[in-house]
């Protein structure tokens, strides 16, 4: 996109005006996934195993079919590939139904096995307990070194790409490498090299709401389901291929969602409501409880890491290289290959090689978690980057700055950047109160960089003006973080019309063409950026109208502050003619004014962050609590400071939670041993210093007012950041996360 | 599921003794409901006690001692005018469990005989030599707390036994008590470790004390060795590393989601250190 195509000045981008979904919200009119009813609705409920890894011999489901209060009861049999219309589903669609309903194995704790309709909640719940599954246990493993070792058990023959070599465990499914230059050549020119290993948890995206849904599927084929996504296209297009049914004959419309930071980005009671409402030819809800969203629902991987990193006495880095193995449960997915794109990716490196495997484990199926993969890589590389500074008494703003990947480097993961805005957020870190104030004893700081690529993805956007010169947006991206109101500020600007007679709506799948997920940072670049074409499409029209009014060429006309008027003194001399005024009479000038837009736009433009933070640790107890925390991130434009304030808080928050005491917790068993919040901790209000922010706009070449997302980059810098915040008061190095008293307590004790 | 709610302990009690299967009493419920819609425990009897005259009483008795009635909240402790100035370290203990709307229902007695060895208010009450009003098929005895639990999930409290009144003994003078939890956050979680502390002063130097831990052992501990560590001390350093030993001596922890065995016992250490400095500080009539 040609840079005076971008606008620079804004009348509404930038303002903070309240959201348009907040009255709904804060009065609870808001529609959520289990809001939902339907006259003669019956409510399902799903067995899960409660093994890590069996064989399930045989299943009998005659009890339940026989009760009174039971309309159907599901196993795997009743899924597209084991009936007769659609056998044999491959690739990514089989393995969401193989993690939505087990066939011969229970592959993890929690995972479905089968599932009843009843004409009660309590009655679908009791009701599994009259299914009697047989099953053989088998060995298991839910460690990702472990589940590498050559005696670990497998979980499933077959499951690795082209890309794995020769001689690994058939665990491993994925592998990439990728860098340039000479490491090795790199590690020679060092004054100081340093290797180590890290490892962090899975973490829970912890989304406040849990899945829900109500499915209706008749027996002609066609479908109607309601529930709680981030993407109900991908939704639909699942579901169609899971139940063997024609895409576009399966309406889905997304409700209000209760976050998802990823988790939702794909199915696992949808596909199973449906089964049963065929079955029983009525609509069946679903809604999970917390346990099961903890063990059945996609946790982020869990990873064990090697770095090695070389650097010159003045701060140079000459080489680095990590190796990154990522654990996804028991399917392929760990996104081993984005934690090692990843990085090293904020640096300007002229050596540089990094190695990813995707791992297999009895546990549940991975999902995306805000830039998944990046934040564990990026706590492995900034800890050994910080303890570099520690060694050769280096300020580590000062490295990093030295360092920092600019316009025209050759990224760690291969292209090369155009503008981006690393070294402005370093900037604005070493400018900022925080990074100069005094420490107290027993605090210590930490900073640490991040990168997260962004994405664009398929979006359509059609808009319609109403007569009285209000207007209507159709979106296909459910709003996870306030992206109604940017989507609204962002039509504002191009029809000069006020933000408040915009009404943004999260379309169905039946009203608009396909939209891509609301992930990858991508809702406010792609439906952002597609709804200022969709609003520029209906403009050329308005001065269209307005040219044919006056008599003149349609391209004498343009559009300012929300009027058409001739474009300069040889057009003619007319009063402007405002929006409402066009609209008034668009039903006898031509017809209904709309405007659309298509595409898969391309330049979502990569985003850089900086974090500073205080820790204190209880030197006694090894119990930390976060005393000052600034996160400074490029957006390229805010449209909505206030949302992209929030997104920069709650990947601090969820950082915290992550690095200090949420974790995944395994039994001997196999078995998760704390599906609730009471013991996966989460941090609470209290646990949270106030979260300072700094908005960095290097504007973003692919966007037409030059927005870059914003939504996933907060996650990366924390784990580190806080690391190295927690080892320099702790006078310990921690390398494992969570870092939880228990484990700094210990850390202390063996440092002396 | 059978559903009661007696007008007396009396008839309370032989409810419970002529109930079959899974026999609750429903104080608060923020136990009990919890374990029922989680299908942990499915009683077959519920028999609720807040319908009993006086249960929410708080009551001071002539002599200076405190009579609870077994349905009186946390909230209503926080809030009584004197009760925190005489046991702050019993109301403190109380007032950590859960958030406002688990205090609008949480009792003494419910965090007593739910029997969890991590429960907050049981520790302080021990410390503070709170005794217990049982009744049953046989009549009423008097039990003090620290024999009511015998492991986790269980009581001393037979069939048809159920507690009717909470006493604390009058505070007297020149004496503080405290309670400290270890938990990794600030707020809404259960004690890896918790330590209470009451005891008396003359002049400078301890005179009695009592020490008990929870979280640390099957069940709540009255470590005698903590006292014996403090008492004739001005609870100098000396008397606060000896308190620290015996309270991590005393530890027979497990390791679990929560903690390891080794994080419990020396932390159980510095916990009894500072809720005795606490207490102590108390005791010397600063507000703490
Ligand atoms: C969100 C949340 C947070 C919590 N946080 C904490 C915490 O921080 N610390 C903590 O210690 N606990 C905590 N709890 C647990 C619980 O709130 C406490 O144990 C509370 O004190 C229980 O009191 P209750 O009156 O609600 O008991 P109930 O649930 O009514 O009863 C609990 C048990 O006591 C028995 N019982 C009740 N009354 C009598 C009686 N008169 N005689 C004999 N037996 C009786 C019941 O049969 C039952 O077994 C929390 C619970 C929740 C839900």
């Amino acid at each position: 996109m040609a840079l005076d195509d971008r606008k620079s000045d804004f009348t509404f981008v930038g303002t903070r005006p309240n959201r348009p979904d907040g009255l709904d919200k804060v009065t609870g009119r808001a529609k959520f996934g289990a809001d939902i009813s339907a006259p003669g609705m019956l409510h399902g409920a799903i067995l899960r195993s409660p093994h890590a890894h069996a064989r399930i011999v045989k299943i009998d489901t005659s009890k339940a079919e026989a009760h009174k209060d039971v309309k159907a009861v599901v196993t795997r049999a009743d899924f597209s590939d084991k009936v007769e219309f659609k056998p044999g589903l491959s690739g990514e669609f089989w393995n969401v139904l193989e993690n939505v309903m087990a066939s011969d194995k229970a592959l993890y704790d929690g995972h479905a096995v089968a599932a009843v309709a009843a004409t009660s909640a309590l009655a679908a719940r009791d009701a599994l307990k009259l299914i009697e599954v047989e099953y053989e246990v088998l060995p298991h493993v839910t460690d990702v070194d472990k589940a590498m070792a050559p005696d670990a058990p497998i979980i499933r023959e077959g499951a690795a790409d082209y890309s794995v070599p020769e001689g690994m465990h058939p665990n491993v499914v994925r592998y990439h490498e990728s860098g340039h230059g000479d490491v090795d050549a790199g590690f020679a020119e060092a004054d100081l090299v340093i290797e180590d290993s890290f490892a962090t948890e899975a973490t829970h995206q912890g989304y406040i709401e849990p899945h829900a849904c109500m499915g209706s599927l008749g027996s002609d084929g066609k479908g109607e389901l309601w529930c709680t996504t981030q993407g109900h296209w991908i939704a639909q297009k699942t579901c169609a291929a899971l139940l063997g049914i024609e895409t576009s004959q399966l309406r889905v419309t997304a409700s209000e969602i209760g976050g998802g930071f990823g988790g939702k980005t794909t199915v696992f009671i949808e596909p199973v409501a449906l089964a049963l409402s065929r079955k029983a030819n009525r609509p069946v809800k679903i809604v999970m409880s917390r346990s099961e969203v903890f063990r059945a629902t996609g946790p982020t991987a869990s990873a064990s890491m090697d770095i090695k990193i070389g650097m010159k006495k003045d701060g140079t880095i000459t080489a680095a290289q990590g190796i990154f193995r990522l654990q996804g449960g028991a399917f392929p997915g760990a996104p081993g290959d984005m934690t090692a794109m990843c990085a090293f990716a904020p640096y300007n490196l002229t050596n540089v090689r990094q190695v990813g495997y995707d791992v297999m484990s009895n546990r549940p199926k991975q999902a995306a978690y805000r830039a998944p993969g990046a934040p564990m890589g990026a706590f492995a590389v900034e800890s050994v980057l910080d303890e570099l500074c520690n060694q050769l008494g280096l300020d580590p703003v000062d490295v990093r700055l030295k360092n920092a990947a600019h316009e025209g480097t050759k990224a760690s993961y291969g292209p090369t950047y155009e503008r981006i805005g690393l070294v402005e957020t370093l900037e604005a870190a070493k400018a900022h109160p925080h990074y100069s104030a005094p420490l107290k004893p027993g605090q210590g700081r930490g900073i640490s960089c991040g990168f997260w690529f962004n994405h664009g993805g398929e979006t359509s956007v059609s808009l319609a003006l109403s007569e009285d010169g209000s207007a209507q947006v159709m979106v296909g991206t459910p709003d996870i973080g306030g992206s109604r109101a940017s989507m609204a500020l962002m039509a504002a600007e191009v029809l000069g019309i006020p933000y408040e007679n915009i009404r943004v709506t999260v379309a169905d799948t039946a009203t608009l063409g396909y939209n891509d997920v609301s992930h990858g940072s991508r809702v406010t670049y792609a439906s952002g950026l597609a709804t200022i074409k969709a609003a520029r499409h209906a403009v050329e029209q308005l001065c269209a109208r307005a040219a044919a009014s006056w008599g003149i060429p349609a391209d004498a006309v343009k559009w300012e502050n929300g009027c058409a008027v001739p474009s300069g003194p040889n057009a003619g001399d007319f009063d402007p003619r405002p929006l409402a005024d066009i609209t008034a009479h668009m039903g006898a000038t031509g017809g209904p004014i709309s405007g659309h837009f298509e595409a898969t736009p391309e330049g979502a433009g990569v985003s850089f962050g900086t974090h500073i933070v205080d820790a204190e640790v209880d030197p006694e107890t090894g119990k930390t609590s976060i005393t000052r925390y600034t996160v400074i991130q490029d957006a390229g434009k805010a449209i909505h400071p206030t949302y992209v304030e929030g997104q920069y808080q709650g990947g601090a928050a969820q950082g915290i939670g992550w690095a200090l005491n949420e974790e995944y917790i395994y039994g001997d068993d196999g078995r998760l041993q704390n599906s609730i919040f009471l013991d996966y901790r989460i941090p609470v209000a209290s646990d949270l210093p106030m979260i300072d922010t700094v908005i960095v706009e290097v504007p973003n070449p692919g966007h037409p007012f030059g927005v870059r997302g914003v939504g996933e980059t907060g996650i990366v810098p924390p784990l580190a950041a806080i690391a190295n915040a927690v080892s320099n008061a702790a006078g310990v190095r921690m390398k494992q996360l969570p870092m939880s008293p228990p484990r700094i307590l210990a850390a202390l004790k063996d440092n002396g | 599921m059978n559903y009661h709610s007696p007008a007396s302990f009396a008839e309370a009690s032989a409810l419970a003794a002529n109930a079959t299967g899974i026999t609750r009493f429903l104080a608060g419920g923020t136990d009990v409901l919890v374990q029922l819609r989680s299908e942990l425990v499915t009683p077959e009897t519920l028999i609720d006690i807040k319908k009993i005259d006086g249960v929410s009483d708080i009551t001071q008795n002539a002599d200076g001692s405190w009579t609870l009635g077994v349905a009186a909240t946390g909230a209503e402790m926080s809030e009584h005018p004197t009760l925190g100035r005489d046991w702050p370290g019993v109301v403190e203990a109380m007032d950590l469990i859960g958030s406002t709307q688990i205090q609008g229902r949480a009792t003494l007695t419910g965090n007593l005989c739910n029997g969890s060895p991590a429960a907050d208010s049981v520790p302080a009450m021990v410390a503070a030599g709170v005794t217990v009003t049982v009744t049953g098929p046989g009549g009423d005895r008097e039990v003090a707390v620290e024999d009511i639990p015998t492991g986790p999930g269980k009581t001393s409290l037979t069939k048809g036994e159920l507690i009717s009144a909470v006493h604390i003994p009058a505070r007297g003078d020149n004496a503080g008590d405290a309670y400290l939890r270890f938990i990794p956050r600030t707020e809404m979680d259960i004690a890896v470790v918790g330590a209470g502390v009451s005891l008396r002063l003359d002049g400078d130097t301890v005179t009695e004390a009592r020490v008990s831990l929870g979280a640390v052992a099957p069940t709540v501990l009255l470590v005698e060795d903590c006292a014996e560590a403090i008492i004739g001390s001005t609870l100098d350093d000396t008397a606060l590393e000896a308190l620290a030993a015996a309270a991590s001596a005393a530890c027979k922890p497990i390791d679990d989601k929560r903690g390891t065995i080794a994080f419990r016992t020396e932390v159980a250490g510095v916990l009894a250190k500072r809720a005795a400095k606490i207490a102590y500080a108390r005791a010397k009539g600063e507000d703490l």
